[in-house]
């Protein structure tokens, strides 16, 4: 039974579709999901290409086993040309869309051109429409959902929607589904809005055919059992990623007050066990819920405990809320990580990129470099929790100079702002960190440093790294499928081994990728849980395609080199502050202030970290600019792209 | 005492709402995934975070198997179960008209009506479902863990009240 998956190109200038099969010798090269995205993107976009043009292709997808009868599989993975970064825009979220396309008959969607007037699409059953949106326009991301549910008739509907931060042009709106699931990074929401594009709405009953049924029904129990076996995945199921939050406070690893201390003091109001106690006051003892089909249910349902939004439901808050309106802005009320949660989620922009914006503006604020001129009145202190959540609003809305200004993104901003701004801003490749300091684990700050959308977590991070994993351990994990005799330290704070193991981590995170795998299902957080080994034969039941835990490894390569190759065509070179492989100079001159005995006083060593770049780049088989060799291109196959083949 | 069977019980406060078993009923019945396949469907209202499992109640009395017309609906004491003969069924789907809990499903596909029919003894809905939101249980116990959960409630609201009249 050969799959036949379906990708459907959509010109919202002229209105044309043109529905295609997925041919196999694509799949087997690219498989689907963000490495098949990753693949048109490099064949679709045009060189230099505006990000907010009609040109630039929106690409959303779901994953090769998205829908399929393996659990956890729910991701759906957007690709453009980022408008915040200039480079890669990839963005991957959970819910419950990806599966409701695939059973509309899709996969992948290649969206050019732009509609005259607000749209949306409507994809059902093979079929796909573009529909008015006039009405939906303005509506924030929840109400935009509903409204299509009812202008359809039909609640089942999924919808992947932007709210006013994408039709404002924020340059890191995101696209969301469901109450919270988004689709943060890079600033997709914002390709949306510039296309006047405001949903894509799936509904689907077709089938999607399992190659053997019943063994991808027993197996998908065995992978299950594995998956909730992990201490680290029941965590998550009753304490939520905040958990993980309260564990890297613990130590000193978070990044607070912009760069400034790497531990939030006071924080009790907004630990997990506090967060949890909300949760079980607003909504009851079973508040968890998850995404399509997953057992791990990471995600808390609640109600806003007290203050102005007081009552109103939402989702979260993530790990990254937690920082975004926690330790990067200074503040430590659960009140105001809830509102400003929920404020994100409903204007449909990056909880992250917003909260380090404003921790960086109020960075600035304090060293005089901006006034209250600049702020129009506003108090822009660290820790002032009503102005945090103000400027949320401001920058959605882009009210005021700074709120016009912080919306275009941290180097513009730091552009048009002046004086010694963008030394102050903690970004890579145009993307602002995440409320991580990597200033204690070097292989963490390779990961940020080398990730192929821009400082980002989880592309590369091998966060067990923390763990202290004995050696024997580390060398099954990191030495299958591809024998690996090198060094391998069990130290955070060590420089050894440790390019290899984000070499590695960015493989694997590419290949759950590109099945449609939720990365707490696979080596992120926890040490027993499945990777390369395992996956052939869960693509082998479900899709009855042949790959070997090696060939698995190869396409991953492959994916990520060509987004690699997309990076260099837009201008990446290895020390380019803007556009390259390396960190902000705090990350080498200002040493730790807090945390544990071994985490206070370091600092990334700017000659290991160089070294260890090296590394990094051998082991992708590029040159030492960061350049593919002609021998890696010719051996990954890519010596021929574009080809154009779908 | 001799038990009566097994039934499907469906506590919903405890569902997250993943619809696991919606993809396992329909792969496990059809060697497909698709929703609209399966006997169990959740009922979701996002905006409120509710989510409510449906399926047969494999009622005792029950409207399906009155009302059709062909007789093509039974019992079947062996698995305490409502059941199909398609070799009767007409495709009329009166008992999709008549089934209060709307557990009677039609397959535009197959053209035929469809239910749930507890996988003859190990229902993969309750199988897959890690939090018990469906379980599968002696129908002689079916409100055992609900008193004893009841009980609990009262026992902790008495703890507060004495605490309550302490503190006076």
């Amino acid at each position: 039974m050969p799959l036949d998956r379906k990708i459907a190109h959509i010109n919202l200038t002229t209105g044309d579709i043109d529905v295609k099969s997925i041919p196999l010798n694509v799949r087997k090269q690219f498989i689907g999901g963000r490495g098949l995205d990753a693949y048109l993107l490099y064949n679709y976009a045009r060189k230099g290409v505006d990000p907010l043009g009609p040109e630039n292709p929106l690409i959303i997808s779901a994953g090769l086993l998205t829908a399929t009868c393996a659990s956890a599989t729910a991701r759906t993975h957007v690709m453009a040309k980022s408008p915040l970064t200039g480079l890669l825009g990839s963005t991957n979220m959970g819910g419950f869309f990806a599966p409701e396309l695939a059973w509309a008959g899709f996969h992948h969607l290649v969206i050019t051109g732009k509609a005259d007037k607000p749209v949306y699409l409507f994809i059902h059953n093979g079929n796909i429409e573009i529909r008015d949106a006039s009405g939906l326009w303005g509506k924030t991301t929840t109400d935009t959902q509903w409204a299509v549910r009812e202008e359809l008739g039909d609640d089942e509907v999924k919808s992947l929607v932007i709210g006013p931060a994408g039709e404002n042009l924020v340059r890191f709106a995101n696209v969301m589904t469901g109450i919270k699931n988004s689709g943060g990074r890079t600033g997709m929401g914002c390709v949306m809005g510039a296309k006047n594009l405001k949903a894509v709405a799936a509904r689907g009953t077709l089938d999607i055919k399992i190659a053997h049924p019943m063994d991808a029904l027993e197996y998908n129990k065995r992978f299950i059992d594995q998956i909730t076996s992990a201490k680290v995945n029941q965590t998550q199921g009753t304490l939520g990623t905040p958990f993980i939050w309260g564990a890297t406070n613990c130590w000193g690893g978070l990044r607070t007050r912009n760069f400034q201390y790497n531990q939030l003091e006071y924080a009790d109001d907004i630990e997990p066990e506090r967060l949890d106690e909300i949760a079980t006051e607003t909504i009851g003892p079973h508040h968890m819920t998850g995404c399509f089909a997953c057992q791990v249910h990471c995600r808390a349902q609640y109600k806003i405990p007290s203050g102005p939004y007081a009552g109103k439901y939402d989702e979260g808050p993530e790990y990254t809320s937690l920082g975004a309106f926690g330790a990067e802005p200074g503040c430590t009320s659960a009140e105001t990580v809830l509102t400003g949660n929920h404020l994100v989620n409903q204007f449909g922009m990056d909880n992250l990129e917003t909260g380090s914006m404003i921790a960086w503006a109020m960075e600035l604020y304090e060293e005089g470099i901006l006034t209250e001129k600049h702020t129009d009145g506003l108090d822009l202190r660290f820790g002032n929790d009503a102005v945090l959540l103000e400027m949320v609003e401001r920058i959605c809305y882009r009210k005021g100079w700074l709120g016009d200004t912080l919306a275009d993104g941290g180097i513009p901003a730091a552009e048009k702002i002046g004086k010694n701004s963008f030394d102050y801003l903690i970004q890579v490749k145009g993307m602002n960190n995440l409320h991580s300091d990597e200033r204690a684990t070097p292989a963490l700050a390779l990961n940020i440093a080398t990730a192929s959308r821009g400082s980002d977590h989880l592309r590369s991070r091998p966060a067990i790294d923390l763990y202290h994993l004995p050696e024997g351990v580390l060398r099954k994990i990191y030495g299958t499928p591809i024998p690996y005799d090198g060094p391998l330290s069990s130290e955070h704070t060590s420089y050894e081994g440790k390019a290899w193991m984000v070499f590695w981590q960015e493989n694997c995170y590419m290949a759950v990728d590109c099945l449609g795998i939720c990365k707490y299902h696979t080596t992120f957080l926890g040490a027993t849980l499945p990777n390369f080994e395992d996956w052939p034969k869960v693509i082998y039941y479900n899709t009855g395609l042949e790959f070997t835990p090696e060939e698995l490894w190869t396409v991953a390569e492959r994916c990520n080199m060509i987004e690699r190759m997309y990076n260099i065509r837009e201008g990446l070179s290895r020390n380019d502050l803007k556009k390259g492989d390396t960190l902000n100079h705090r990350y080498f001159d200002e040493p730790c202030k807090r945390g544990a005995p071994d985490v206070i006083g370091m600092c990334i060593d700017r000659e290991q970290f160089e070294k260890m770049l090296d590394e990094f780049y051998d082991y992708k088989g590029l040159d030492k600019n960061g350049k593919p060799k002609a021998a890696t291109l010719k051996r990954l196959g890519l010596d021929r792209e574009p080809s154009r083949l779908l | 005492m001799e038990t009566s069977g097994k039934v499907l019980t469906i506590d919903h406060e405890k569902c997250t709402g993943c619809r696991l078993c919606e993809l396992v009923c329909a792969v496990k019945h059809d060697g497909v995934s698709n929703p609209m396949r399966s006997r169990i469907r959740v009922m979701k209202w996002e905006a409120e975070g509710l989510y409510i499992p449906m399926s047969c109640q494999q009622c005792e009395d029950a409207p399906c198997l009155k009302a059709c017309p062909v007789k093509a609906i039974s019992r079947n004491a062996s698995f305490e179960r409502v059941e199909i003969d398609y070799d009767l069924c007409i495709g009329c789907r009166t008992c999709v008209s008549v089934c209060p809990f709307g557990a009677m499903s039609f397959n535009p596909v197959e053209k035929k009506v469809f239910k749930c029919d507890l996988c003859d003894g190990d229902p993969q809905c309750v199988r897959f479902c890690e939090v018990k939101a469906v379980d599968y249980v002696d129908a002689a116990d079916v409100s055992l863990k609900k008193k004893k959960a009841a009980a609990h409630r009262i026992s902790v609201a008495g703890k507060e009240a004495a605490s309550l009249h302490a503190a006076l």
